[in-house]
């Protein structure tokens, strides 16, 4: 089956030419159809810039570069401006962390809503507004005829995000790329948003890139998991794989810093030291200064990602054997 | 489950009535709370009323002399007389409705000169702001260096190029005021620009000028509208410094500050000629600010109490 959406070896650079730093460094991403891929890693891995590149929304911060970018077939980063923006929001869209500042404070809920019906799908009035408020439904806001003369002030951070959703599906996008789109919430709400979402998902079939922290969801929702670590792929397979046969110790790692898999331990399991900047990014593997079982070979020599079946590691010395495609 | 608690809540929320305030209401209700800034707007009103109604209140002919009058005191003092409430200068001319006149220079001046620097102002605020490596370098950089001459020897630079004229002197005080308006919206502009919702709309394809005006600028309009309120002020006092030095409005005008620089040879002598149109002035000017300051605070819950 063709992939929804296929990136191989997006790479991008902040900074001045003669010292660039690679934020996010030979990224491989392949969505299907109606799958949920989960994208993990810590603060600073390059999971949001990568998201953002795809979209052209980093233009003249950095260079973005990539051998390929398609969606659908079509590669992204020839089309024109005003094509683009005709997938990006109607085929692509996205939801954001912080719903308190995802809506716009000047114009009404169901204002923003019928903006994006509007734009993308050219209903008239009458119609929009219907649509809007079976969207509100659809998201669980209840209410939805006087909600949509509410102001994103009135409304709290969990409704706002339910809002934020509801736009984002307003036009049937093929693809959702959700951006922590739990972090700023209490976990009461966490949960209500999530579920919400799979179900949107299932319902629609569309696919859903899920960016975030928490591996305990990804681990419970998700198809296939991506594992991120200082702008490079550090691991990447279906999720019952990942997650029960860690292959990376980056993994392993993130693995056993989830609260649950610390039960009856007197502290949290952690792994210390932070994700490498543009100044102190070793020159072997970038999480040899942070590995528990690095050797020698992994301060020297960068590891390149090995591709198994359905499986991909970037490590000198996988926690499990694993049996190399041989291409 | 869900289910359950969901059209529990449904219910709950159809028993409580729900209705958010107006905007214009919660506007209403603290602009009102300050006292300060509610007698500022009832002067204004006043004031804008008088210069309004000025061919009708009027008492007299602002421009006609009497000549068995000249420098004739207030009413109250002893020598005045009831038909010149406020004396009369030293043509004969009835002070009161010179006032009530030079309120309409004085207004219409300060409110065009406004309008004519918010329009630009925007723009290059605007575009300084979502293009600050090109754009906003170059602006920035004129900015500062209008904003590193005085004022009002920039107005008077204008005007000596431009000649005299209350056309002139409000082009003059518009290209005075612009630099900051251009700072207010560039920096309120790019506050917004780093906020989740313009990102969103950018994903949901929206392009720059779309961005610019429909969902960057509505939020940078409450700094934007306070600004203009305390320019209304300044340019009302610029107009009146050009009066005065003989480059704004030409006498017999009745202008604020071109009777205040006729009046200057009476001050010992007849000191009602240069108080009151001093006295107007200064009024006009704090009840301005007051009303600024008063649209901040309702405007900008934020900026509340911040001197």
């Amino acid at each position: 089956m063709m992939s929804l959406l296929s990136i191989q070896n997006l790479c991008v650079r902040f900074g001045t030419l003669e010292k660039p730093f690679l934020a996010v460094d030979g990224v491989d991403l392949n969505v299907d159809q109606g799958e949920l891929l989960g994208i993990v890693g810590e603060s600073g891995s390059g999971k949001s810039v990568s998201m953002m590149a795809m979209m052209g929304l980093l233009d003249g911060q950095g260079t973005v570069t990539a051998d390929q970018m398609l969606f659908d077939g079509k590669e992204l980063s020839s089309l024109g401006p005003r094509e683009k923006r005709r997938i990006i929001g109607k085929d692509i869209a996205m939801i954001f962390q912080d719903p308190m500042t995802a809506l716009n404070p000047s114009y009404t809920v169901g204002f923003q809503i019928e903006e994006v019906l509007k734009v993308h799908l050219g209903m008239d009035r009458k119609v929009r507004r219907q649509r809007a408020i079976k969207l509100m439904r659809e998201v669980e806001i209840p209410d939805p005829e006087r909600r949509l003369s509410a102001y994103p002030h009135q409304l709290s951070g969990g409704m706002s995000q339910r809002v934020a959703i509801a736009m984002a599906i307003a036009c049937e996008p093929r693809l959702l790329i959700a951006d922590e789109p739990t972090t700023a919430l209490d976990v009461t709400i966490q949960a209500q948003i999530m579920d919400l979402l799979l179900r949107l998902q299932k319902e629609r079939g569309m696919a859903l890139m899920m960016i975030t922290h928490d591996l305990a969801v990804v681990s419970e929702v998700a198809q296939r998991v991506v594992v991120m670590y200082a702008g490079q792929v550090a691991e990447t397979g279906l999720v019952q794989d990942v997650f029960f046969h860690p292959a990376h110790p980056y993994t392993r790692a993130l693995i056993e810093s989830i609260p649950e898999s610390c039960r009856g331990a007197r502290r949290l399991s952690t792994l210390p030291g932070i994700v490498p900047g543009q100044y102190d990014r070793p020159s072997g593997c970038l999480l040899s200064p942070r590995c528990p079982i690095a050797q020698e070979r992994c301060v020297v020599e960068r590891p390149e990602l090995i591709r198994y079946t359905s499986r991909a590691v970037r490590c000198h010395t996988p926690l499990i054997p694993l049996q190399e495609l041989k291409s | 489950m869900m289910n359950q608690v969901l059209s529990k809540n449904v219910s709950a929320a159809s028993v409580v009535e729900m209705s958010y305030p107006s905007p214009l209401r919660e506007f209403l209700s603290s602009f009102s709370n300050n006292k300060g800034a509610l007698a500022g707007f009832c002067f204004l009103v006043l004031m804008v009323l008088a210069a309004v109604l000025a061919p009708w209140l009027a008492p007299h002919d602002p421009l006609m002399q009497f000549r068995d009058h000249m420098l004739q005191p207030p009413t109250w003092q002893d020598g005045g007389s009831v038909s010149y409430l406020l004396g009369t200068d030293e043509a004969g001319r009835d002070i009161l409705s010179r006032l009530m006149h030079g309120a309409r220079l004085s207004l219409v001046i300060g409110f065009s000169a406004v309008i004519i620097t918010l329009l630009p102002g925007i723009l290059l605020g605007l575009a300084a702001a979502f293009f600050p490596n090109t754009a906003g370098r170059l602006l920035m950089r004129l900015a500062d260096i209008m904003m590193s001459l005085p004022s009002v020897l920039l107005a008077i630079a204008i005007m000596a190029v431009l000649g005299p004229g209350i056309t002139n002197a409000m082009i003059a005080i518009a290209v005075v005021g612009l630099p900051g308006y251009m700072r207010i919206v560039r920096a309120s502009a790019m506050s917004e620009l780093n906020k989740d919702y313009v990102m969103a709309s950018r994903v949901s394809g929206a392009g720059v000028l779309r961005l610019m005006f429909i969902a960057v600028l509505p939020n940078c309009m409450a700094p934007l509208i306070v600004q203009a309120t305390l320019g209304f002020s300044s340019a009302i006092l610029d107009i009146a410094a050009l009066g005065f030095l003989g480059l704004g409005v030409q006498p017999p005008a009745p202008e604020w500050g071109t009777m205040l620089a006729t009046a200057r040879d009476y001050i010992t002598s007849a000191w009602w000629v240069v108080t009151f149109p001093g006295l107007t002035i200064l009024l006009t000017v704090l009840a301005i600010n007051l009303v600024g300051d008063g649209l901040r605070d309702a405007l900008d819950p934020k900026l509340k109490r911040a001197a």
